[in-house]
């Protein structure tokens, strides 16, 4: 995007006088920089507005906000998805559509940006303000070559011959830790991982010395270990030019350690705005407070209910008058109904928020004070199920998995495919689910674990190995009766809750058809439905709804309602709560772990994210490249992780707490995960095995020899390492 | 969204149903009830239903049959005896639209289903189930397509010009279906692999319910274009082969040799062409109208289908529900454009 927006910019000559063209407004910079201790910004925008024509009216997707960034600093914005964040921020690079109305004032070193035409906004677009976007494929034109697009973009804003500019480009591309640059600088962004992109970006955006790079969700598309990469290597860009950096996120925990300052958006306007600490540690606006409870943490140790934060985000075209977030709010009085409340610092506050009661809301609570700690009201943790209360060895598999082996075969050719390889995506799994449990599978993309379900969904057996489900080899049952009535017991929910629901039946009809397959008649599915719909929290009365018209979360809730509908014993969720925001997602997490307890449902959780895994699940299962590495007791496998990849991946996990983060060392592993078609001899994991490199030849040579099996370390805990060993990380 | 509340709601929702029995409204019931609420879509029910009546119930009216000659009146215009005047052969042309419209009616529409149902159940299956069905199909596609269909019909035509002219219908439908099949297919393709197919799969629903219940509904629009196009171009490719004295064989007549005859005339001796091609572009019409209201009626993003939530919530509101779901719907679209 940047080289192409660059090229649409004119040539080196005009620039010189256009600098002097440009008004330099002086005025306001005065008292800015008098309270700044005496840095004037470098960025300043103030009241931003931005409103986007739509059938149903304008849509006012940015309602006056206005920060100041200075040189080297970094500000964080948070905000959930249509809080306006990444809109104010393409407003900053002049990136919005023509039909956007843009008001306000956005200026950068005094010079006023707003209103600039396109060509002159290129030249201040990746030379002065450069840009790392989430999705860096879209960003890189694939037809050219990662250096190719390096070098145009410094030889739009430089005076550098093609020689010069390719010795930079590889200097660059060294920089942000691309591995053999010199090669590397050749190839096509298809040719390179998702971390290597967000790299290649990064070169891309720091080539010219920029005074500020605008991050807008760098690692949301990224796996937890890359991002901590992407992370550190931001920050070095950062320390290379001392450009400040604006990093836009929905992530409270990136932002945690990353940030000097954060700024929390809520319904187009900014809610709260100040140094992290403070406003991490002393919020004063229910939002912030809600957001900041509803995260599970994965440094929690007692298991707590999280505090959901009911409701979704009004519309931005019909906002209520009064404060936005009344709907939500649990501490809302008749003035917020009234009046939409300013961003002020309340006294007693050192910063400022943006609610008529901030005065009231100190830490700690006191004499006609509330405290942030107790306004949301923290659901009670579900009461266990009988089968819960029994000792673990006491209670029956639902689901038993003993080296399951799924290897596709790697063709070649487009006529006669020739096998070239082996693609192993699951390479001998053993694990095992009892009654009333809930075990997390977690790891990376690209791990296995995805075909690992699926493999157990189809209920074939695998290629090797077996599958047991309820006590039943499943390659024993014969017969499309008996296997439907396997299948009556075991229900899954997918990641995306609305590629899952068929968006043309109404959810009535969703919902019946489980029943109907299983042969209910119809008066006793229709009265099971609205049962369904109140059981998940939702509105009885809406079954004639269709998908479409219901939230993210509502929707999820709905493919929960569809699982459940038949009582299963064992439900599968496939990454269930990763495509909402968290203020949603902690409602339904508290949802599945009241289900579970209500009805005695075993859980197998996918997932990637580490702190959802160790809010829900008793025992965790770490696999990578295949494998299962790590498997245990929840708690003792986060206490003592003792396989290598297992600490990389929980040190990895940012932490919202802002001190923690600080105060924490990192684990980064080395490049990307290998391609299954290539697994390494022995130890999987050796090549970027940070344990590997202590290790002496001798003990180094076991690694490369020997493949590790699972061996206990503790009563309920295993590792496949030759050298495991606790280390405690979070 | 609370759950608190509903869990204390919960005993109260497993009493309930007993004393209530609730009715809960299907796909199918809003499918009609969406179609029912598209004027255009009922005009065109009417014109259909209208074109059926004229076609059956006026050679009934009409004194003269479609192959009665008056020898007293040759291209004779309109008239009094000759409601729509005569031909060349002294014809009247009333009895001969009706009776040509009796044949298109039911050639055009049957064909159309046919051909439809044809392309949506094979291509649906070709690409759902794969492996060998998949290969058969579309080699059989593959062969028909290449077949010079238009000539297997005239060899074939006056071997069966004896039975009924029904079997023409089969031909005409038998040669047209493939191109939509291939469409299907590979439409199927994709949707196999969408996770509410799978859902479905993994729910235990047959193979042959989730084709018809999730992935052709999913494609109605297509296959609803593609049956009002067919009809249309059975109703034309019937006339061709008539034109060329295949198809339907004289004494016989459809709209299509009507008009065909009629066309030399058409300047002159206008009645000749204007009243049976005037039915026929009623009968297109008619098509066409009930085409978009159903299609309307398939899919819940129509703009009818939004008006119709747009009045359940409005409904909902007054009725003092918790109405969150606007907000979140909306939020939905402004995050695509944040993220534009
Ligand atoms: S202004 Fe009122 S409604 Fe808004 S956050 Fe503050 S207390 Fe809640
Ligand atoms: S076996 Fe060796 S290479 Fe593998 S994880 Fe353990 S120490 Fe690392």
């Amino acid at each position: 995007m940047s080289t192409a927006s660059s090229r649409a910019g004119g040539t080196p000559q005009d620039s010189t006088t256009e600098e002097g063209l440009t008004p330099v407004i002086e005025t306001s910079k005065e008292p800015a920089a008098d309270r700044h201790g005496g840095v004037p910004p470098l960025l300043e925008v103030s009241d931003l507005h931005v409103s986007f024509p739509s059938e149903a009216g304008p849509v006012k997707a940015v309602r006056g906000v206005s920060y100041s960034v200075r040189p080297g600093e970094v500000l964080g914005i948070v905000g959930e998805s249509g809080s306006g964040k990444s809109v104010s921020s393409m407003a900053v690079l002049g990136l919005l559509p023509d039909s956007a109305d843009v008001r306000g004032s956005i200026r950068m070193d005094g010079r006023e940006l707003l209103g600039l035409n396109d060509a002159k906004m290129s030249k201040i677009r990746g030379k002065d303000i450069a840009m790392v976007f989430q999705d860096p494929l879209s960003a890189l034109t694939p037809v050219y070559s990662i250096g190719t697009q390096i070098i145009e973009a410094i030889q739009v804003h430089q005076d550098l011959d093609k020689v010069k500019a390719r010795t930079r480009a590889i200097e660059l591309l060294d920089l942000v830790g691309i591995p053999d640059p010199h090669q590397r600088v050749d190839a096509f962004p298809h040719e390179f991982s998702g971390g290597m992109r967000q790299r290649a970006m990064i070169a891309m955006a720091i080539a010219n010395d920029p005074k500020i790079i605008i991050a807008d969700e760098p690692t949301t598309a990224l796996d937890v270990t890359i991002q901590a990469q992407v992370l550190e290597v931001l920050k070095k860009a950062q320390d290379v030019t001392g450009a400040a950096i604006v990093m836009i996120t929905h992530d409270l925990g990136v932002i945690a350690g990353f940030a000097d300052r954060v700024m929390v958006m809520y319904a187009g306007r900014p809610v709260e705005n100040g140094p992290v600490d403070e406003v991490y540690y002393r919020p004063r606006m229910p939002y912030t407070i809600g957001l900041l409870g509803s995260i599970p943490r994965v440094d929690a140790d007692e298991r707590r209910a999280l505090t959901p934060i009911d409701g979704t985000p009004p519309s931005m075209v019909a906002l209520p008058k009064g404060c936005p977030f009344e709907a939500r709010c649990p501490i809302a009085i008749d003035v917020c109904r009234e009046r939409e409340p300013e961003l002020l610092t309340a006294p007693g506050a050192n910063h400022p928020s943006a609610c008529h009661r901030s005065r009231e809301l100190a830490e700690g609570g006191g004499e006609g004070l509330l405290d942030p700690a107790t306004i949301y009201p923290i659901p009670p943790l579900p009461e266990a199920h009988e089968i819960e209360r029994l000792p673990r060895e006491e209670r029956t598999a639902v689901l038993e998995v003993d080296n399951l082996v799924k290897h596709f075969p790697l063709l070649k050719g487009a006529v006669f495919k020739r096998k070239i390889g082996t693609v192993k995506a699951v390479d001998g799994i053993t694990l095992e689910i009892k009654e009333g449990e809930t075990l997390g599978l977690v790891g990376e993309s690209g791990c296995g674990k995805t075909t690992t379900l699926l493999e157990i969904m189809d209920l074939t057996g695998g290629q090797a190995g077996s599958v047991t489900v309820f006590g039943k080899d499943v390659r024993e049952v014969k017969g499309a009766k008996a296997r439907k009535a396997l299948r009556r017991d075991m229900q899954i929910v997918f990641q995306d809750p609305m590629a899952s629901l068929d968006a043309r039946m109404p959810i009535g009809d969703i919902l019946a058809e489980p029943l109907k397959t299983h042969g209910w008649d119809r008066a006793r599915t229709d009265a099971r439905i609205p049962e369904l719909l109140e059981l998940v929290g939702l509105n009885p009365d809406h079954s004639d709804r269709f998908p479409q018209e219901f939230s993210g979360g509502q929707r999820q809730r709905i493919s929960i309602a569809r699982a459940l509908a038949l009582e299963p014993k064992l439900v599968v969720l496939d990454e269930p709560v990763s495509a909402l925001d968290v203020s949603i997602q902690a409602g339904v997490l508290n949802l599945l772990d009241e289900l579970k307890s209500r009805m005695g449902l075993s859980y197998l959780f996918v997932a990637h994210d580490l702190s959802v895994v160790r809010h829900i699940a008793d025992r965790i299962a770490v696999m990578y490249l295949g494998r299962i590495v790590e498997l245990g007791e929840t708690r003792s496998v986060f206490h003592e992780p003792s396989h290598p990849y297992t600490q990389a991946l929980l040190s990895a996990v940012p932490l919202p707490d802002p001190q923690k983060e600080r105060a924490r060392e990192r684990i980064l592993l080395t490049g990307d995960l290998p391609s299954p078609a290539n697994v390494p001899s022995g130890c999987r994991f050796r090549n970027r095995c940070p344990k590997y490199l202590q290790l002496n030849p001798g003990e180094q040579q076991r690694c490369e020899s020997e493949d590790p099996q699972l061996h206990t370390l503790a009563p309920d805990h295993t590792a496949a390492c030759h050298f495991a060993e606790a280390l405690a990380v979070v | 969204m609370s759950t608190q509340q509903n869990v204390q709601h919960e005993p109260e929702a497993d009493a309930t149903p007993a004393l209530l029995p609730p009715r809960r409204v299907g796909r199918g019931r809003l499918t009609l009830r969406r179609f029912a609420r598209n004027k255009l879509a009922l005009v065109g029910i009417g014109i259909l239903v209208l074109l059926f009546l004229f076609a059956y119930l006026g050679p009934l009216v009409d004194k003269w049959g479609f192959d009665d000659h008056d020898f007293e009146a040759f291209l004779d215009g309109p008239s009094a005896s000759h409601w729509f005047g005569t031909d060349q052969a002294g014809t009247d042309i009333f009895a001969l639209t009706t009776r040509g419209l009796q044949k298109s009616l039911i050639i055009g529409i049957l064909v159309g289903l046919i051909t439809t149902t044809l392309a949506a159940t094979l291509g649906a299956a070709a690409g759902y189930f794969g492996g060998w069905v998949d290969r058969v199909t579309m080699w059989f596609v593959d062969m028909l397509l290449v077949l010079p269909s238009f000539l297997i019909i005239a060899v074939l035509s006056p071997s069966f010009a004896k039975s009924t002219w029904l079997i023409l219908v089969v031909l005409l439908a038998l040669f047209s279906w493939m191109i939509t099949a291939r469409i299907v297919r590979s439409m199927t393709l994709t949707l196999k692999d969408r996770e509410f197919v799978k859902a479905a799969k993994y729910m235990g629903v047959s193979d042959i319910r989730i084709i018809f219940r999730h992935i052709l509904p999913s494609m109605a629009s297509l296959l609803i274009i593609d049956g009002t196009i067919q009809v249309s171009l059975a109703v034309i490719g019937e006339s061709s082969l008539s034109y060329f004295g295949f198809g339907i064989q004289p004494p016989d007549v459809s709209l299509g040799t009507v008009i065909a005859d009629g066309t030399s005339y058409a300047t002159t001796y206008q009645w000749l062409f204007w009243f049976p091609a005037g039915f026929l572009v009623l009968f297109g019409l008619a098509i066409a109208f009930i085409g978009d209201g159903l299609r309307d009626a398939y899919d819940p993003n129509s703009s009818n289908a939004k008006a119709q939530a747009k009045a359940i919530k409005e409904k909902g509101k007054s009725k003092g529900d918790e109405s969150d779901e606007v907000p979140g719907q909306r939020v939905g679209s402004t995050e695509v454009l944040s993220q534009a």
